[in-house]
């Protein structure tokens, strides 16, 4: 490694002295001549999973099973319940039965099992690691260093909140909201699990869970954890399925919250399907984030900001650095050096702690994700591609970039899910603060520039729920997470991700 | 000589600091406990909503970057204005004849008191709401609390004034800009604040006051893809539910409180009422990280 980023230092240094605006063709030969490095430990899938429902795994009721397939080979896993009615009423039921006892365990204990929990994740760390690289297709550097062990940091920070909610928030008594029907996505699979059922734990509700119907693994072995400690039964419930399960879920009326992770177009379905049944809801959406670079940035460092604002885990996030403002003064620049950058990322096998960039998560994400390289060559932008090679099977993108886009170009407008970034550019500072607040999206943003006090006016007046100044794509459990405007409402992680579970005086 | 005959006042809207009449030309009365009516308000359309979120957007943004301690003057100076029209405004509250003298002085008092509640916490609630977050790594990390933009206000019919200060209060004290839509039984006490706050050096457009029917209104107030959030209290459960289902669109912040069914206790609860939890729901966190390195 140590190698490999001497010689991407070297070539980039080259392009410096070389002037801004020419991309010299790199030789990587010998640096790439890596022996691969995969994963070696074994970790078991059984044939077949059930849901997990009242502290027991259990078979579909009548919804039949579902495939889960390693995007990385189509190689099938696994196979889970495809969850029904019937299996979220039982789940609910369980729930709701756990409830009251969860919540009148005395603070201190409740937040004992979330530590043990905690605990537990970190032994098992690397059957976690691999288990999701292999589900999802990210590289397993991000599931090994990022994904997992802020997991177990999740629990660990809200185990703490247990016995100190009175605290977070001051003259008024929280009270658990009750059971919580709690949807995640596919992006971070066991992440937005510990997002989701961390806080609600901690605040003495319970949970039914329902992953993504493409990447069930990891939280399906969550599940042995909650077995292993002593998890009470009923208190954290996983139903596997697709979006019958979810459907049922939200509507269920033994549910008293309703939280999503996912698309814009889902999250309204949802609002609208709750309203006026008195659940509360909290919602973490799309986004189509603005990362801007002044001219007085720290160009390398924000260049590397740009890679991890868009090609981490293959841009399947939802706060990614999609669209990137560049001030004129140093675009062609900015351009150069990231054409070196995206021609040195390695692309391919997940379970190779090489890997930068992974397999994107199915079939039809890999389509969507085409559709949108269509319109914008239909809308005659010009696309830069890593010159990789991709494996011959799996599901692959190579990391790319438009350039030349203005704000009317649906690459520009959409969030595409992938490893595509939409480079533009500005001259002031009043004009990228204004092109970056035009979207219904309000997640994240990222800016960079040397200046002190220019780059806390620019975080003051972006619309975004999290800004990342100088850095992109941090995650912490004590910080909070969540969108403004159409990007949803309520936030996870922090003291301020409590509220979405409690009720205080004046809730209904 | 005839005897004099007295001067009405003709109650009007409040949009951007103006008082327009609606551009409809419809009007509602308004009757005392005998029936006979007292005055005509105006019966807002969906038009002098659009002109009154217009307003509002056009001054939040001025009012969001006003500092913290202006605020607060303004919403004290608004107090001030609102306890020298304490006799106008009683009458006001006790106009229909559902209110006595007493409640209607105590309810104007109460309104004053709240005003002063929320001026005080104009600089406060951001150290309540916001702080520092101890991360893992070398970053800066902090969250503040950013208000959501124009909020739409659904006032309760009663308390006419008590339910409507104690709504928009938070929301203004925090930089929203607010539309509201009065008490429909009783509109005249919102119409006699529209003069206060006229005159308290309150931006125009920071509170723009409509008056006419929830059945009308409630859903362009759900569906106005301009206002971000809506703050209601004593709406019935048809209007609670298009409020949600509307918002769905733009994802607005959708607040209906609920206070049981005494709603003139609920509101007099001071503890309930002036806490930091009623601002929080429309202000959002901004979570901001930056390197810490030498």
């Amino acid at each position: 490694m140590t190698t490999f980023q001497e010689q991407d230092a070297a070539a980039v240094t080259k392009t410096s002295a070389a002037g801004p605006g020419r991309s010299p063709a790199l030789e990587f030969a010998s640096a790439w001549d890596y022996a691969p490095a995969p994963e070696t430990t074994k970790v078991e899938i059984a044939d077949s999973h059930g849901h997990y429902i009242g502290g027991t795994f259990v078979g579909a009721a009548k919804g039949g099973t579902l495939d889960t397939l390693n995007p990385a080979n189509e190689q099938k896993l696994s196979t889970f319940a495809r969850g029904t009615v019937a299996d979220i009423d039982a789940a609910v039921n369980a729930a709701r039965e756990a409830q009251p006892k969860w919540a009148a365990l005395p603070a201190k204990e409740r937040g004992k099992y979330l530590f043990r929990i905690a605990r537990r994740l970190q032994e098992r760390a690397r059957e976690f690691a691999i288990l999701e690289t292999m589900d999802n297709g990210k590289p397993i550097k991000e599931s090994r260093d990022v994904d997992i062990p802020l997991v177990a940091a999740h629990f660990f920070y809200h185990a703490g909140w247990c016995d100190k909610l009175k605290y977070a928030f001051g003259g008024a008594e929280p009270t658990p909201v009750g059971v919580c029907g709690q949807i995640i996505p596919w992006n971070f699979p066991l992440l937005m699990a510990a997002w989701k059922l961390a806080p609600a734990l901690a605040c003495g509700n319970t949970c039914v869970l329902k992953p993504a119907e493409t990447t069930p693994l990891t939280a399906l072995r969550l599940g042995e954890i909650f077995d292993e400690i002593g998890l009470p039964p009923g208190v954290v419930n996983i139903v596997t399925g697709d979006g019958e399960a979810g459907s049922a879920l939200v509507e269920h009326a033994g549910v008293d919250k309703v939280a999503f992770t996912g698309s814009t177009e889902v999250g309204k379905k949802i609002a609208r399907a709750v309203a006026g049944t008195g659940k509360k809801l909290t919602l973490e959406l799309g986004g189509k984030s603005p990362n801007i670079i002044f001219d007085d940035a720290s160009i390398d460092q924000a260049v590397e900001g740009i890679v991890s604002g868009i090609y981490f885990n293959q841009g399947h996030v939802c706060c990614a650095g999609s669209r990137l403002f560049v001030q004129e003064g140093v675009a062609d620049e900015v351009i150069a050096k990231l054409k070196i950058r995206l021609q040195s990322l390695r692309v391919g096998d997940p379970l190779d702690k090489n890997t930068d960039v992974g397999a994107i998560n199915s079939r039809p994400q890999l389509e969507t994700i085409a559709k949108y390289f269509d319109i914008a060559r239909d809308e005659g932008l010009d696309v830069f591609e890593s010159s990789c090679e991709l494996p011959s099977i799996g599901y692959w993108c190579k990391p790319s970039f438009f350039t030349g886009v203005q704000a009317s170009h649906t690459v520009a407008r959409e969030e595409i899910f992938g490893p595509v970034l939409a480079v533009l550019t500005f001259r002031t500072p009043e004009e990228a603060i204004t092109r970056a607040n035009n979207s219904p999206y309000g997640l994240a943003a990222g800016v960079w520039t040397d200046k002190g006090s220019k780059i806390f006016e620019i975080a003051g007046q972006l619309k975004a729920g999290i800004v990342w100044l100088n850095t992109y794509n941090r995650f912490d459990p004590a910080s909070p997470f969540g969108g403004y405007k159409e990007s949803g409402f309520g936030r996870e992680g922090g003291m301020q991700g409590l509220r979405g579970y409690v009720k205080l005086g004046g809730d209904r | 000589m005839s005897e004099r005959l007295s001067v009405l006042k003709t109650y009007k809207l409040f949009i951007g600091g103006k008082f327009p009449r609606t551009e409809s030309g419809r009007s509602i009365k308004v009757a005392d406990a005998s029936g006979s009516v007292v005055a005509h308000t105006c019966r807002s359309s969906r038009k002098d909503l659009r002109n009154a979120v217009e307003a509002a957007e056009k001054a939040q943004p001025g009012w969001a970057s006003a500092n913290a301690y202006l605020r607060g003057q303004i919403l004290y100076r608004m107090a001030e204005m609102l306890e020298g029209k304490r006799d106008e405004l009683a009458a006001a509250i006790s106009i229909t004849g559902k209110v006595g003298k007493d409640a209607a002085l105590a309810e104007m008092d109460a309104s004053v008191d709240r005003l002063v509640a929320f001026a005080g916490w104009a600089d406060k609630y951001p150290q309540i709401l916001g702080c520092h977050n101890p991360v893992t790594g070398p970053y800066y990390n902090f969250s503040v609390p950013e208000p959501t933009g124009v909020v739409g206000v659904v006032c309760p019919d009663e308390p006419s004034l008590l339910g409507l200060v104690s709504l928009v209060a938070p929301v203004i004290c925090s930089g929203n800009a607010v539309v509201l839509l009065a008490s429909e039984t009783n509109p005249i006490p919102a119409c006699v604040l529209a003069e206060v706050l006229a005159t308290c050096d309150l931006p125009g457009g920071v509170v723009n006051i409509l008056t006419g029917l929830r059945d009308e209104l409630v859903e362009h107030f759900a569906t106005h893809r301009a206002i971000a959030g809506v703050f209601a209290a004593g709406v019935s459960d048809e209007h609670r539910t298009a409020l949600e289902a509307g918002a769905a669109e733009n994802m607005k912040r959708v607040q209906v409180l609920d206070l049981g069914p005494d709603l003139a206790a609920g509101f007099a609860d001071d503890s309930a009422m002036e806490s930091p939890w009623v601002i929080e729901p429309f202000v959002e966190t901004k979570t901001i990280w930056h390197p810490v390195s030498s």
